[in-house]
């Protein structure tokens, strides 16, 4: 058991619960309807009536996912983007724009 | 007869160090390299074992002084301060040089399989040893310049191997990139000792921290403060000085990614032992040091993971996420550092946080050790890199698929991994510092396992894509170290009591007792 200093926290009965929950997830797994047909209509999604694409044409690729959250953050990613701009003057710049401000730091405030 | 157990801090550099000149004698036959270099760091391991042995069951660090008639003896008679360079291990020490030569094993038994194909072999084992070398003599030593060596072999061996893919245009632009703000990094740490040097005439830790306690910080010994903790940071990879990271790491080899790592990690060592130790004894505002930390581990965390969300190459995007988790690092380290002073906090929190601080150190080297190696496996199986072009590859590779969702739950602090169970001790003890830090602790850890889940569906999940039908799983040498690492991912995880214990309170007791390390390598001075 790891004392947090303020709690506890013991990944063994995590581990344990985590487990007993998967059997119990499994055990309504397999209760499931034994009518359920494996094959045929039944598995295609409907879409409206329209025909099912290919399977490769519609995956959801990696910039897909999150678009939103990158549509809202827009204006700090471009900033963070002219930030990384992949000269190396510019990255020393900002080493000495933060040893500056550390030094100031430093010999001012201590 | 010599007692050959005096002598393991000189073996854990001198056995790799020979190995590394060994290596280009075999030129291009990789059995005999891989052997010989897996072997040189199993024989470390064994060595750095039972240094710590020795280390756990002596009060004071292990002092070894080198060209000196006896090991221990760091004052020969008639010197009143150690001239010798002198190793000196303490927990801290010797954690990071464990943690060091299991990333550097791995990463040899993974670069057997992974650069079969490629020219060059013999030289990228010796500059691997070297790299290694580079990062246990920066953990080892007591000597302030002979760190500043040991930084220089580690700096020049790493962009060497990251420029190892050199028919890329990208790995010897990020090489460069690499070795130019390495050099500037040096070069300030350099004039930083020779300011120190001027001052106080040593070159010893432990003599220079007794210097400053006992004659007070002055103004020059202030600005080479601010010039270790730039130079030390800004080789972390810390917010905003982390660009060359993403670059780095994104171009090296999957197998150079965990001893890159260790000897990262090195120079956040550094940062500490010139913070809490070297500095420890001076009576000046540690709260502000402290904050100082704290605002760089924030920014760090939080532009991090927001530069992460929107990579699409993948070993650049796991690079961010490791700019984003050494700002779990630098919080409580700087948490500990401001309560320095305040008897109550300390004990209540702050100890709590440098132990905390030092737990996520040693898992983040595992977790993004392997999760880099991981994305090496699809690398090497598909030749991609992009996730747009990826996909549905859990089909071909569920192995690699598997230890990509360990690496990617861990490093989000998903329970019981080990990532959550050092993000725990973070979250908890910097709250009672300040609430805020440990709510955007929360928040970014929330935001990286979005990011994770982006990578995993992008990579392994949709449908079996035409291109890669006939993609295979990567070699089982490959497999075998990123195991390794998972099982540490998993142990460390289920475990963590035995693990804070053992090796985490001895770290952190050694850096909040600078007098003691002093007294230690001088003799009660």
């Amino acid at each position: 058991m790891l004392n947090t200093g303020f709690g506890y926290w013991e990944p063994i009965i995590f581990a344990l619960t985590f487990l007993l929950l998967g059997c119990i997830a499994y055990f309504i797994y397999i209760r499931g309807n034994p009518k359920h047909k494996k094959v045929g209509e039944q598995l295609k999604p409907f879409l409206s009536g329209n025909p099912e694409p290919a399977k490769e044409l519609v995956h959801i690729r990696g910039r897909h996912i999150y678009w939103g959250f990158k549509e809202a953050f827009a204006p700090v990613y471009r900033k963070l983007d002219e930030m990384h701009d992949g000269d190396v003057r510019n990255y020393m710049l900002w080493f000495f724009g933060i040893l500056v401000i550390l030094m100031l730091i430093f010999l001012g405030g201590m | 007869m010599m007692d050959i157990s005096q002598h393991y801090p000189a073996l854990i550099i001198a056995i790799p160090l020979f190995a590394a000149f060994l290596c280009p004698l075999f030129k291009e036959r990789i059995k005999a390299l891989a052997t010989l270099a897996i072997l040189a760091l199993l024989a470390t391991l064994i060595f750095v074992v039972l240094l710590a042995g020795q280390v756990y069951t002596s009060v004071a660090p292990i002092t070894y002084t080198y060209g000196s008639s006896s090991p221990g003896l760091t004052l020969p008679s008639g010197y009143h301060v150690p001239v010798r360079i002198i190793f000196e291990i303490d927990g801290l020490s010797i954690l990071m040089a464990l943690i060091t030569v299991i990333l550097a094993l791995v990463g040899a038994i993974y670069a057997y399989s992974s650069i079969k194909d490629e020219s060059g072999k013999g030289k990228f084992f010796a500059l691997l040893l070297l790299l290694t070398v580079g990062a246990l003599g920066m953990v080892l030593t007591g000597d302030i310049f002979n760190l500043f060596v040991f930084l220089e072999i580690s700096s020049i061996a790493g962009a060497a191997l990251v420029a190892y893919y050199n028919y890329r245009g990208e790995a010897n632009e990020a090489a460069f990139k690499y070795i130019t703000v390495s050099s500037v990094g040096g070069v300030l740490v350099l004039f930083a000792i020779g300011i120190l040097y001027s001052e106080y005439d040593l070159l010893n830790i432990a003599a220079l921290g007794n210097a400053i306690s006992t004659t007070g910080l002055s103004t020059l010994d202030l600005f080479a403060l601010a010039l270790f903790v730039g130079a030390f940071a800004m080789k972390a990879g810390t917010f905003p000085m982390h660009m060359w990271l993403p670059d780095a790491y994104g171009e090296a080899p999957a197998a150079v990614n965990p001893p890159l790592i260790a000897s990262t990690q090195a120079s956040l060592y550094a940062l500490l032992r010139v913070t809490y130790i070297m500095y420890g004894g001076a009576v000046f505002n540690y709260t502000t040091l402290g904050w100082v930390l704290i605002v760089l581990g924030v920014f760090s965390m939080i532009f991090g993971v927001l530069m992460a969300l929107k990579q699409n190459d993948i070993k650049r995007f796991i690079g961010y996420t490791a700019v984003s988790q050494v700002g779990y690092m630098l919080v409580p380290f700087g948490v500990g550092l401001s309560t320095i002073g305040d008897d109550v906090a300390f004990g209540t929190y702050g100890i709590t946080a440098l132990q905390a601080g030092l737990f996520h150190m040693i898992n983040d080297a595992i977790y993004m050790g392997m999760l880099f190696m991981v994305v090496g496996c699809v690398y090497h199986a598909t030749g991609k890199r992009n996730m747009e072009e990826l996909g549905g590859l859990a089909r071909n590779m569920p192995l690699t698929a598997i230890f990509f969702m360990i690496g990617g739950a861990a490093v989000s602090g998903v329970p019981p991994f080990n990532g959550f169970a050092s993000k725990i001790m973070i979250y908890e003890s910097i709250y009672n510092f300040h609430p805020l830090l440990s709510i955007i602790a929360i928040v970014v850890s929330i935001i990286t396992l979005g990011a994770y889940v982006k990578a995993f569906q992008g990579i392994f999940l949709g449908p079996k894509l035409k291109e890669f039908e006939n993609v295979e799983e990567a070699p089982t040498s490959m497999l075998v170290s990123i195991a390794v690492l998972a099982a540490l991912v998993i142990v460390f995880g289920l475990m963590p009591s035995l693990v804070v214990k053992t090796i985490i309170a001895p770290a952190a007791n050694a850096l909040v007792n600078p007098y003691g390390y002093y007294a230690g390598v001088l003799g009660g001075v």
